[in-house]
Formats: structure tokens, C-alpha cells, sequence
């Protein structure tokens, strides 16, 4: 769509560092590139000047950091500034000292009301909650239904009757204390934000409910309509904090900077997919990063760190620093990858990949992968280990067994190579990293730097102690014993 | 292709490596983190007013919108039409197109042209007419098969767009011009999307083909096929699930489905992505991405009804050439009708 932000704010003037401080002229440029990123991530206009003059008034009596370079600068405070806006102050869910807590949400037609119920309750339910919930969405034909299906999914009753949206909510809430629930969240209709009638409505059951907690559903695909949807139901409701909904799609979600300047209310919840699992506490770094355009390398990490195995991991990562890497590691990599999600998935994730390796790694075919992973497993474990035995004869043989051409082998041995090259220079006695890997690094860094995270220990352990022709790697255990580190 | 999609998997893995060596702390970074001073925290409220969205109306409406401090030259030049604009009629302009989601490039390439030629009708028609060019000239809705097939409308989108809706609603306006519509429930995915589609069907005299939930969509599509042409029907609806435009498995599963419905007796004539008028930029990805899957011959914008403009569809219809073919205006079962470019240019710069 555009370049990133981040990138083309580093672009800015790298010959300035010696003046000190940004030239006016300088800022300009940033704050106009800055201007132009918010909008097409959807960012309201008043909130884009809002946040435009903010971020010049930060910037302009800073002076220049000696180990960023001025765009870096701009790029951290931009990200400083989102982070501040997005954060503020985060609302702690306390629940009421007489159950039930309530909970009403509400939101356009189509923002994902019903499904955030659903996912809502399953967090109660997790947090050790006993969540209830009501069907007040009469509006739409088979709301109820849905709402009923997905309840049973999670394992959370839901409460409806034929008779008006506020009877229903009232009734609901009545039942809930009745049966000792003691979260109960009402779906209500979706509504134009203009609808008066279904305003007045919605307007009633909160009412009637008194809740505690009235939530927007908001969807993170909106345009510049978010502020006015927000300012609408706020006026009329009280809003307590936004849920963002569809955060799985590439939007950059500016919708949710909007709705959150206009309202003043922390965004509380962020659903990032279809499944009911799909739905977390927001986190307002990452949604910074993802208006930047910065990749989402947070969630790339976290995937990684949810999915992979840290042992099979370890091993390899300790030869790739050392320039052993062999085929074998290559396979069982590639198979880490796969359990993390496609190619293309995956790429988009990363930062600082160009638009063209984002469009291949869409367009692979799972079976190009398997192709490739029948070559190596048509080698022996000694050519697997030492690729430069593969002559002639060999490539044959492999190509047959794999169902290939001499050709393909021929092409996965010297991408090998070119691979092994780069990673002797990242591992070499002066390291240096490929630019896109030094801002996966850097992410990962301020992430992972403090704490790390389960399962990561062994880790640690296993990459340092990786020997350099290691057998088969299932044989280590996990917090087995460390040898020393290896020497370099 | 086995070199590229190696290079493609080396680099995933080799990120993924870096990431596992950085989390225990064995690649430093190459900067340290800077020392920053710790910035005054920004008020909660971050906008307390939200700007008019200014209307490009006729030409003294739009002089005095720009304040009595404006000379009587300036004003008089642009209704006089010597066509040269002053940086705050571009601003408006810019400001008018920004707030409608039309989007930046395409904001960009308007006020280039507006620079270039100025306005020699006066900004509003000008501004009118640069939209209405960007514009495609086709919106042709095809409903007539071959003889011996069966009409398919196929309708993507991602989800909550409103697509079962819109189906209820088409099938509505094609019986009531006298044909016969079969609709078949090929969204397996939603709780419930087969039984909205069944309401859909009974309020507007349609037969309806479902299955249960996680069935095979293809499946589906399949056997109202077999019904439509059973019962001599004239056009199948055909639903499908939401889904994110980002997801590669879904898109291949959407790409199967259209193979299905074009096979005979089917004919797919028309896939009509679903689109709510309130997405912003997003929806030009969606677009691609969509267009690339399932070949989309045009544009149902829902939700005009809102404050929202819809002002992304000019994007997509000057990049991507795909028609908006209906819009929808209301919740009523009749308030989808057929798009007029004229009068939605002009929705874009009035109020």
C-alpha cells in the first residue's frame, strides 16, 4: 500500500547529526510524512492534526539523540506518542461487590458485537468467572441463534425471549443473579449510528441494566466515521472503554486512535481473529507499531515463542552463529516455520521486507515447500551434513528420489550456499546483521530483554552448548545438563 | 520457483532464529537503546472538537466558508474561472475528500490536477468532474445465462459487511422483476449465517439450500445447483463466509468455490464483493486481494445510510477498474438499489 512510516521517516537527512536538533525544515518533512501514515491508516483528520501539533511540540525542543539518527528519533517519538495515546489510562476490570457485574455492548451494525460477546464471556469464564449472557440483539434476523451457537461452544448459557430488547435485557440480568452468575454481558442490535430509534433503544436497556461497564465495539477496518460512531455513542451512553474488533486483517487500525482521542476512554479488549481463543487485553505498543507501519514483529515474536520448540531451535540457531548449519537444520526449521503459520502470513509480519518479497511469499504454494523438503529428505544424513559431497551422480539420484529435476536440486544446493554465506557474516567475529534482521533484533530485544519467556531457558541453554556436528537433536532434554559455552 | 521459495523460507527461518538467539540475549543489538528524557504524558482527550467536514458547494458558498478576510479578487477569479487556486480552496478540497475516505493517493492526484489546470468551472464542478473521470464507465449487471445454465451471483467479503443481507435484499429486487432465486447458505463458517439466509429466503419467496455448520461450501453451492436447475430456477445467490482478506487458506477455499459455481450447470455472471461503507483504506486491500481470488466483476457498498461517504470506492474503482453495482440505503428489504455515479460524486463534496 505505502511504504512504511518507519522507513521512510529513516530516510530523513542522515547528514544531520551533527547539527544537534532537527531543522525546522526537517520537521516539517517528518511531521508531514507522519501526517500522511496516520491517514492512511484510517486516523480521523481532527485527531491527526491533534496528534500532528503534539508531536511537534515534542520534537521540536529535543535535541538529537547521539546513538539514533534523526529519523529513528522522530520514528521513537511518534511511537512514544501512540503509545501514550492508546494507553493512558487502562481500565481495570473490578466487579461489582453485588453479582452480577454488568456488562452491555454496543456498536455499529456489523463491528462484531455478537462474536465479541461470545469472546468476552470465554475471557470471564477464563479468568475463573461465570459469565451469562443475553441475547437484546432482536434486530437482526438470527442474532439470537448465533449467539446461542457460539454460547455453546464456549460452555456459557445464554438467556433470550421473544419479548423487547430491554424486557430481555432486564429479564436476563434478573436470571443471572437468580442462577449466581456473576458476569452477565448483553449483545444489544447493532445500529446506524444516525438510527435514533435504535439509539433510544440501546439508550433504555442501559437504563434498565444499570451496568457497570458499557463497552463500543469497534472495528478496527473503519474509516474516518470511527470518531463520529464514537462521539455518538458516548453521548449517549457513557462509555466505559472500546473493544477493537478485526485486528487479524492488515488494516493499520487508525479507527482505534480515533475513537480513543475522541472519547478520552482506554481501549480495553482486541480481537485478533476468528476463533473464540482469539481475544486479549489491547496492547497499545503493538497497535503503535502496526500504524507505523513497523511490521507486527511483537506478534511474530510471540508466535515463535507460542509455537516453536526451543530446543529444536536452540540447537540450530547455536550452527547458525557458527557457521554449521546444515540441511538437517534447514528441514527441521522449515517445519518450525509451518507449525507458525504460511510464508506469506508470516513476511507480513516482518519488518522491513519490501512489498515484493511480501507478494511472493503470498503467492507460495504449500507444495513448492514440500518439493523442497522431499529433496532434503532424499539425501543421506552425510550429505545432508556436508552439502559439497553432492556431485554429479548424486543429484541424480536425489532428484529421482524426490521427484524432481537435476535442475531444482541444483538450485536448492547453491541458495544453500548463498544462505550459509550470510549467516557466516551474521556470525563472524564482527556481526552484522541483515537490515531487516537488525530491526527484528532490536524489537525482539526491547521485548525479550528483561524477562524471558517460558520455556526460554532451556533455550539459552541449548544454543550455547550446541555442539558443532550434534546427532540427532531429540536426543538432548530439556534443562538437561549445560556445558560451557563455546568459545569464539 | 524452487530457488525463490527457498530464498523466501530462509529468510522466515533465519528471522525466526535471530528472534529465538535475541530473546536469550546472544546478538547484541547494534544501537543501545537511547537515553530519551521521559515526555509529560498527553492528556487523556486527545481531540475535544471534531472539525466540521467542510461541504465544496457552489462557488459563493465556498467564499464565504473561506472567511470575510478573503479578498473579493480571489473570489471573483475562481467564479470568473481564470481557474488558478489559492492554497486554502486546496486545503478545503483536501480536507473535503480526506474525511469522505476517498483516501490519500487519490486526494493527491485530484488536487494535482486541480494545481495543474485550476478550476476553470469553479472548484465544485471541477472537483466534480476530476471524480466523476476517475470513475469507470461500465456498471452492467449480468443476469441472463446461456441457455441450458443457471445464473451464479457469488458474494465475497470480509466479515459484517452485510453480504447475507444484501443477498436477502437481491433477492428480493430479482423476484420482483420475475425471476426465479435460489439462495445457497455457502457461509458454513458463522453460527447461524444459514439460518439469517433462511429468514431472508422465507421473507422474500426464495428457495434456500443449507447444510450444517462446517459443511463444504463448495458442496453447498453444488446442490443448489442441482436444485436451481431441477426446478428450472433462473439464478442462484450464493453466500460465503466472511473472511479476512489476508488469509491465504481462505482466499484458496473462496478461488474453489468460484470454480465450482462457474461449472455447468452453473455460470458464475457476477461476484459482487460486499463492502461497508464505513472501511477506510483498508477496503482497497481487501479489494486486491479479493479481485485476485475470486475475480470480482463489482462493488455492493452497504451502509450508506450512515454518516459514512464511502469515498474508498473511488479509490478502488480508479486503480482496480471494479465497478460499485449497488449500494445499500437502508434496512428495509427494498433499500438496495443501483449505483449512480453522479449522484454519489456528488454526496462526496456536499454535506
Amino acid at each position: 500500500m505505502f511504504d512504511a512510516l518507519s522507513d521512510r521517516l529513516e530516510r530523513i537527512g542522515a547528514s544531520l547529526r551533527s547539527r544537534g536538533r532537527l531543522s525546522d525544515a526537517d520537521l516539517d518533512q517528518a511531521l508531514s510524512d507522519v501526517r500522511v501514515a496516520l491517514l492512511e491508516a484510517d486516523v480521523e483528520l481532527s485527531v491527526v492534526r491533534a496528534f500532528i501539533e503534539a508531536l511537534r511540540v515534542r520534537l521540536a525542543g529535543q535535541s538529537l539523540s547521539q546513538s539514533l539518527s534523526p529519523g529513528q528519533q522522530v520514528i521513537k517519538a511518534v511511537h512514544e506518542q501512540l503509545i501514550d495515546v492508546l494507553g493512558g489510562s487502562a481500565l481495570k476490570v473490578t466487579y461489582a461487590s453485588r453479582p452480577p457485574t454488568v456488562i452491555v455492548l454496543a456498536g455499529l451494525q456489523g463491528a462484531g458485537k455478537t462474536t465479541t460477546a461470545a469472546k468476552l464471556a470465554a475471557w470471564f469464564k477464563q479468568q475463573g468467572r461465570q459469565p451469562y449472557l443475553v441475547a437484546a440483539d432482536l434486530q437482526r434476523p438470527a442474532a439470537v441463534e448465533q449467539l446461542r451457537v457460539l454460547g455453546g461452544q464456549i460452555g456459557v448459557d445464554v438467556f433470550s425471549e421473544p419479548s423487547s430488547p430491554v424486557e430481555v435485557a432486564r429479564r436476563g440480568v434478573a436470571e443471572a443473579a437468580r442462577i449466581g452468575r456473576d458476569v452477565v454481558i448483553i449483545d444489544t442490535a447493532g445500529r446506524l449510528a444516525i438510527d435514533q430509534a435504535l439509539m433510544d433503544e440501546v439508550r433504555a436497556i442501559s437504563d434498565a441494566t444499570s451496568p457497570h461497564y458499557t463497552f463500543l465495539v469497534i472495528d478496527a477496518v473503519t474509516g474516518q466515521d470511527a470518531v463520529l460512531t464514537a462521539r455518538a455513542f458516548h453521548e449517549v451512553l457513557e462509555l466505559s472503554g472500546i473493544i477493537v474488533t478485526k485486528l487479524d486483517y492488515d488494516a493499520r487500525g487508525g479507527a482505534v486512535l480515533s475513537a480513543r482521542g475522541v472519547v478520552g476512554r482506554p481501549i480495553v479488549f482486541a480481537s485478533t481473529g476468528e476463533k473464540v481463543g482469539d481475544f486479549d487485553l489491547f496492547h497499545p505498543d503493538r497497535m503503535a507499531s502496526r500504524i507505523l507501519g513497523m511490521g507486527d514483529a511483537l506478534s511474530l515474536i510471540e508466535q515463535a515463542e507460542r509455537t516453536m520448540d526451543p530446543e529444536i531451535v536452540a540447537a540450530s540457531a547455536g550452527r547458525m552463529m557458527d557457521g554449521s548449519f546444515t540441511l538437517d537444520d534447514f528441514l527441521a526449521q522449515l517445519n518450525q516455520v509451518r507449525k507458525m503459520g504460511s510464508l506469506g502470513g508470516l513476511m507480513r509480519l516482518m519488518p522491513g521486507v519490501t512489498k515484493e518479497m511480501r507478494t511472493a511469499a503470498a503467492n507460495v504454494d504449500d507444495r513448492e515447500l514440500n518439493k523442497i523438503e522431499a529433496i532434503i529428505r532424499s539425501m543421506t544424513p552425510r550429505e545432508r551434513r556436508e552439502p559439497v559431497i553432492i556431485d554429479g551422480s548424486r543429484r541424480s539420484r536425489i532428484a529421482a528420489g524426490s521427484g524432481t529435476t537435476v535442475n531444482a536440486v541444483n538450485q536448492l544446493l547453491k541458495q544453500f550456499g548463498e544462505m550459509r554465506k550470510m549467516m557466516r557474516q551474521m556470525g563472524g567475529a564482527n556481526p552484522s546483521l541483515p537490515p531487516q534482521m537488525g530491526k527484528l533484533a532490536a524489537l525482539a530485544a526491547r521485548r525479550g530483554g528483561d524477562e524471558l519467556p517460558p520455556g526460554f531457558e532451556a533455550l539459552g541453554a541449548g544454543m550455547r552448548s550446541a555442539p558443532v556436528s550434534a546427532g540427532p537433536k531429540g536426543k538432548k532434554k530439556k534443562g538437561g545438563r549445560v556445558t560451557p559455552p563455546k568459545q569464539r | 520457483m524452487i530457488a525463490s521459495v527457498f530464498v523466501l523460507a530462509s529468510i522466515v527461518i533465519v528471522a525466526l532464529l535471530v528472534v529465538a538467539l535475541v530473546v536469550v540475549g546472544l546478538v547484541r543489538r547494534r544501537r543501545g537503546p537511547a537515553p530519551v528524557a521521559p515526555m509529560a504524558p498527553l492528556p487523556d482527550l486527545l481531540v475535544t472538537e471534531i472539525a466540521e467536514r467542510p461541504v465544496l458547494d457552489e462557488e459563493p458558498t465556498l467564499g464565504s466558508r473561506l472567511g470575510a478576510s478573503r479578498g473579493v479578487f480571489d473570489r471573483v477569479r475562481s467564479i470568473a474561472g481564470t481557474g488558478a487556486l489559492t492554497g486554502e480552496q486546496l486545503e478545503v478540497v483536501e480536507e473535503v475528500l480526506l474525511r469522505s475516505d476517498v483516501g490519500v493517493s487519490t486526494t493527491e492526484v485530484v488536487l494535482a490536477v486541480l494545481r495543474r489546470d485550476g478550476a476553470p468551472d469553479g472548484v465544485a464542478a471541477t472537483v466534480r468532474r476530476i471524480l466523476r473521470e476517475s470513475l469507470v464507465d461500465e456498471r452492467h449487471v449480468a443476469v441472463d445465462a446461456e441457455p441450458g445454465r443457471v445464473a451464479v451471483w457469488l458474494f465475497v467479503g470480509v466479515n459484517g459487511v452485510g453480504k447475507t443481507t444484501t443477498i436477502g435484499k437481491l433477492a428480493h429486487r430479482e423476484i420482483g422483476a420475475g425471476r426465479k432465486v435460489v439462495l445457497a447458505a455457502g457461509d458454513t463458517f458463522r453460527a447461524a449465517a444459514a439460518e439469517q439466509l433462511t429468514t431472508w429466503a422465507e421473507r422474500t419467496g426464495a428457495d434456500v439450500v443449507r447444510a450444517g455448520e462446517g459443511a463444504d461450501p463448495g458442496s453447498v453451492i453444488h446442490d443448489a445447483l442441482g436444485r436451481a436447475s431441477a426446478r428450472g430456477a433462473d439464478l442462484v445467490l450464493a453466500d460465503t463466509a466472511g473472511r479476512r482478506a489476508n488469509s491465504t487458506n481462505l482466499l484458496d477455499e473462496l478461488a474453489k468455490v468460484r470454480r465450482v459455481a462457474d461449472r455447468a450447470p452453473g455460470q458464475v455472471l457476477e461476484t459482487f464483493m460486499v463492502l461497508d461503507a464505513t472501511t477506510g483504506q483498508n477496503a482497497l486491500a481487501q479489494a486486491r486481494e479479493f479481485l485476485a481470488a475470486a475475480s470480482v466483476t463489482g462493488i455492493v457498498l452497504t451502509k450508506l445510510d450512515g454518516t459514512a461517504r464511502g469515498g474508498i470506492v473511488v479509490a478502488i474503482e480508479r486503480e482496480l477498474s471494479i465497478p460499485v453495482k449497488f449500494v445499500g440505503v437502508g434496512e428495509g428489504v427494498a433499500d438496495l438499489i443501483p449505483f449512480d455515479p453522479d449522484e454519489f460524486v456528488d454526496s462526496l463534496i456536499r454535506a
